[in-house]
């Protein structure tokens, strides 16, 4: 007993030492991290971003430097704070609130200490760097912004917030990353892969070398260069018209899908959200939770799509036989669906073309019937008639390459069923949905991808906003042709019709006709209420109008979609003219009719609007111009850059 | 016979575990201590280099000893002993204080520590007392005396104060034990170390709670000893007024590092920049070698100096940071190889004084290393103890060799008639 009890002893002991060890080296995962955060000091090469270009090539976004004072909370010793503050404008007491949040992510990872210094800031810091140890800075690119708008299409670059952090390994705090838009669409072809450079450091934070001769080094990747297809004249000339008003105006080419103009109002300037001003400016912006210049509207905006959907109404009558070009129904200010559907077309007998032109709802709402009632399954007439709806990219996201969209709505059987509980579906109760003003909902861009079906004749490219990446083929997904459940022959008496909406001169965009230029066209009106405390307010109308141009070969399609701006002619149809006069003449021909649309606004309905939704009395002076407020912000930034 | 040369007889296994260790200790500490830029290996500006030099010298201190009369050593005990305790004495006066420890004698350029030749000589003469064929531990003052030997130098290097090195003179307990002295001395001192960390941690009125309760299952059970009511109470008495002492101990008589040292053990509310440091930076060191290791000299922790005194006392940390688990283990195999095989030759000696002598040795050797990496991986509190054979220092790595050399000289002399 007394002889083993030693070997005993030191056999126990060791094996307690080895499965310690075992613990520390094998399973604690948690030693190898700190180790890395210790002995291996990370720095980053930051690529510069891809530039922007328009179609034309023109640069609508570049970049320009901008540094960061990088703070490791750990790693602060001996600091004039003093000299430090003044350095850079800051007080004390920033200074210790942000030591302390940096300290809270981690006191041994570099945080973020000042961001997006100026080039006089930056010469003045740097001069004095090696004084404040624990402090070093970081350069970055930011985005140079060569417009003053599409800040719709671009988003915006803002460094990465802690969701991301902890989901996606390649960024560390203090990154920049893209938001909304191109921007995050294509952020890992835009932004390059940063390069790393590992350095070993000792225990004084001096580093002694490379780690492993820079075995583990990586050079920094350049972001690649887009090309977008968005014409920038067009753009800037959609969003001059769009000033003082609000909707969204989408343009295609029918032939590619390639997106022409993507304008959505109010908009901002996108140089705002660069810049020490950006987070403020993002606030102001991200409240304004009327006119929501954050909210893409040419995207996101689903609303009844109004008389521009009796073209399809037509073309599935037509697919469907129970309607050709002679068939005539007959209006008398409307006509008794079971409930009446009022008219204003003014005509008593009406064909395909002149109920076309004339937007006559009676002639669309005895065809929508017809399509309903062919069928003896109710069931199987709705969904066939939502069936023909799809194919032409409605209800359903259109797969665009932006990151935000709507669905919009396609009824089928099973959402009627729903809600008539099971009761036959008649015609009755759905026929709004001929003209556009029942269940039905759908978003600018899908209008317009709408007309470029029609303009082709039966098939669309899925809408894309990226011509070219720079070395790397366009994906699949936007060279292949989608097409809809309507033959081709279908869709010339319709286009007439459409064309007739300007040539005729009873048609309901007559007086917006171009000399020389066949559009076709089609206006629209959608009615919109609001509920608020309990009350519903009918609003005014919504203005759309959805075109596509020259007739004989078309080379833009388009869907403008102006919020409260009453009859489709009012607003929505000379926007949409003028911008497919751009296109295709290069110039304005009707200088009056452009002036009207500049310098129209339709601020007065919103500001009715507001109050209505703030239950104010009326007392317009008195309520604040969101829009003008965001101006003076951004004259203010501009004021400040130029003070620096 | 007596002419044979000590060569064919000497232990060569132990010889070789000695030369491997030796050998993966310099590596270890030119990894641990290599500069930025190359140099020779026996540049000994360099710590390195020094301590190849320290290496090369025991070569004539190992040869010295082999061809000293091993008779030598037993009748000189009374003598080294009494120099070794002059010389812990004489500290007092000539010492020189290094962090706040008077341990050394400067002499030039070269530190000794007494310490280290005590302990030789007091595993010597504890050798020699108990190879009297009329001692018997069971004796009362036979064990006073054997104690002795051992607790008048822990008491003088107590004074230093250097508890390290004193603890280190407590695991000749074990040898004492192993001749026979009553295992409750073995037993009441590791109750004693238990009861002391548990009194920090747990309340002592629970603790006193829980003694109750053990003494009486025991008292029920128990069927061997007299069931003394008597001796339960004092026993008890005694238990509960270490308990109730620990707390006043801690926070009167320990210093303030010292209580660091129990507080970073224990978890308690510990800063990793100060007294949590060493520790924090030592396990992390370890922890990061992973299986395999970050690979020999590509140490990123041993490369930055995160770990302080890591050639000394801290060695061990590059062996795990660079080596791995597979490195540690393989340097624990080695040392527990040679522990075993010391007491395997020990309980093979033909004479009581070189069986103690060897039980002595392997004792403290294994003493130092349990209690040396035991410190480094959060097991047991810091204490300056060196790893045999890899910390850097001349005067350990030579302790050291005599230590082990005097007995591989008498286990080559067992054959020899006395």
């Amino acid at each position: 007993m007394r002889k083993i009890l030693l070997p005993a002893i030191i056999i126990t002991s060791s094996i307690i030492l080895i499965a310690r060890i075992f613990y520390l080296q094998v399973i604690d995962e948690n030693l190898k991290l700190q180790s890395e955060n210790n002995a291996i000091k990370k720095v980053f090469d930051f690529p510069e971003r891809g530039y922007i270009y328009d179609r034309n090539g023109k640069l609508l976004v570049a970049n320009q430097p901008s540094y960061d004072i990088m703070v490791v909370p750990r790693e602060i010793k001996n600091i004039d704070t003093t000299e430090f503050c003044s350095l850079l404008h800051i007080t004390k007491a920033d200074f210790i609130k942000k030591v302390e949040k940096a300290r809270v992510y981690s006191p041994m990872l570099p945080s973020v200490f000042l961001s997006q210094l100026n080039k006089a800031e930056y010469a003045a810091f740097q001069e004095k760097e090696r004084k404040f140890e624990g402090f070093y800075t970081q350069k970055r690119s930011l985005r140079d912004y060569q417009v003053n708008f599409g800040a719709n299409i671009f988003g915006f670059i803002t460094q990465v917030n802690d969701a991301i952090l902890k989901k996606n390994k390649y960024y560390n705090s203090g990154d920049l990353i893209g938001k909304q838009g191109v921007e995050q669409q294509y952020e890992e072809i835009l932004r390059g892969v940063k390069g790393v450079k590992y350095l070993l450091r000792d225990k004084h934070n001096k580093i002694i070398g490379p780690y492993k001769e820079g075995k583990f080094d990586t050079i920094a990747q350049q972001g690649k260069d887009l090309t977008l297809t968005i014409d920038y004249e067009l753009q800037k000339y959609g969003t001059e018209l769009m000033v003082n008003k609000r909707g969204g105006i989408v343009a295609i080419e029918p032939k590619t899908g390639e997106i022409l103009a993507l304008v959505s109002a109010p908009t901002y300037d996108p140089a705002l959200l660069v810049g020490r001003q950006r987070s403020k400016n993002f606030t102001a912006l991200y409240n304004d939770s009327i006119s929501k210049p954050l909210y893409d509207r040419s995207l996101q905006a689903a609303y009844p799509p109004g008389s521009p959907f009796k073209i399809i109404t037509g073309l599935i009558g037509l697919q469907e036989e129970v309607i050709d070009e002679q068939t005539t129904f007959y209006c008398n200010h409307g006509a008794n669906f079971g409930r009446f559907m009022k008219c204003h077309c003014g005509l008593h007998t009406l064909q395909l073309n002149n109920g076309t032109y004339k937007s006559c709802n009676s002639y669309f709402g005895y065809t929508y019937k017809k399509i309903i009632e062919k069928y003896t399954n109710s069931n199987y007439s709705v969904d066939n008639w939502a069936n023909h709806v799809k194919s032409f990219g409605l209800g359903q996201f259109l797969g665009t390459d932006m990151p935000i969209g709507a669905k919009g709505l396609v009824p089928d059987s099973k959402l009627y069923n729903r809600a008539y509980k099971g009761a036959k579906i008649r015609s009755s109760y759905i026929i709004s949905n001929a003209i556009g003003q029942g269940e039905v909902l759908t978003s600018p861009i899908q209008l317009a991808n709408m007309m470029a079906v029609v303009a082709n004749q039966g098939y669309y490219y899925t809408p894309h906003i990226v011509k070219k990446i720079k070395g790397q083929p366009l994906n699949k997904k936007y060279t292949t042709k989608h097409y809809s459940t309507i033959d081709k022959q279908y869709f010339p008496p319709i286009i007439q019709g459409l064309a007739d909406v300007y040539n005729n001169p009873i048609g309901t965009a007559a007086g917006l006709r171009v000399q020389g230029l066949n559009i076709c066209g089609k206006t629209g009106t959608a009615e919109n209420k609001i509920r608020v405390a309990g009350k519903t307010y009918q609003l005014k109308d919504h203005s759309i109008f959805v075109a596509f141009a020259p007739q004989e070969n078309p080379k833009i399609a388009i869907a403008v979609f102006i919020e409260n701006g009453y009859w489709g002619s009012r607003w929505a149809g000379p926007i949409a003219t003028l911008m497919i006069e751009k296109f295709v003449n290069g110039k304005i021909s009707r200088k009056d009719l452009e002036t009207r649309m500049l310098t129209g606004s339709i601020e007065d309905e919103y500001k009715k609007i507001e109050n209505i939704i703030y239950q104010r009395k009326v007392d317009p002076t008195r309520v604040e111009d969101s829009i003008n407020k965001i101006k003076v912000d951004i004259s203010d930034a501009k004021k400040e850059e130029e003070e620096n | 016979m007596k002419n044979q040369s000590v060569g064919n007889r000497i232990d060569y296994i132990s010889i070789l575990l000695y030369i491997v260790l030796v050998i993966m200790g310099w590596m270890t500490i030119y990894s641990a201590s290599l500069p930025l830029e190359e140099t020779s290996i026996f540049d000994i500006s360099q710590i390195y280099g020094r301590q190849m030099l320290f290496i090369g010298l025991t070569i004539p201190l190992i040869f010295i000893i082999l061809f000293t009369d091993a008779k030598i050593f037993e009748k000189l005990s009374f003598v080294f002993y009494g120099i070794g305790i002059i010389l812990l004495l004489g500290l007092f006066v000539f010492g020189v204080t290094k962090k706040g420890q008077t341990n050394w004698y400067q002499f030039g350029g070269f530190g000794f520590q007494p310490s280290e030749f005590v302990k030789t000589a007091t595993a010597l003469l504890l050798a020699k007392y108990l190879s009297f064929s009329q001692i018997n531990l069971k004796n009362t003052k036979h064990q006073i005396i054997g104690l002795a030997i051992i607790g008048i130098p822990i008491l003088l290097i107590l004074m230093q104060p250097d508890a390290g090195s004193a603890m280190i003179f407590l695991s000749l307990i074990f040898v004492l034990n192993r001749e026979g002295l009553p295992s409750w001395y073995i037993f009441s001192g590791v109750i004693a170390i238990v009861l002391f960390f548990l009194s920090l941690v747990v309340q002592p009125s629970y603790l006193v709670g829980i003694t109750i309760i053990v003494m009486i299952i025991h008292y029920i059970f128990n069927r061997k000893i007299s069931r003394n009511p008597i001796v339960y109470t004092l026993l008890f008495l005694i238990i509960s007024g270490f308990i109730f002492s620990v707390s006043y101990v801690y926070d009167s008589v320990l210093e303030p590092h010292q209580k660091d040292r129990i507080n970073v053990l224990i978890g308690d509310d510990v800063d990793m920049k100060r007294e949590g440091y060493n520790l924090n930076q030592s396990m992390i060191a370890i922890g990061s070698g992973g299986l395999f290791g970050k690979g020999y000299l590509e140490g990123t922790q041993t490369k930055g100096g995160f770990v302080p005194e890591q050639h000394t006392d801290y060695i061990f940390t590059t062996v795990g940071e660079e080596w791995g688990f597979v490195g540690s283990i393989t340097v624990i195999l080695l040392f527990v190889a040679l522990f075993l095989r010391i007491i395997y030759l020990a309980e093979n000696q033909k004479t009581k004084f070189s069986r103690v002598y060897g039980y002595c040795v392997a004792s403290y050797l294994f003493t130092h290393f349990f209690v040396n990496i035991a410190m480094l991986i959060k097991l047991f509190p810091t204490i300056g103890v060196p790893l045999p054979f890899f910390s850097y220092g001349g005067s350990s790595l030579w302790a050291f060799t005599i230590l082990l050399f005097i007995f591989i000289k008498l286990d080559a002399n067992k054959v020899n008639e006395w």
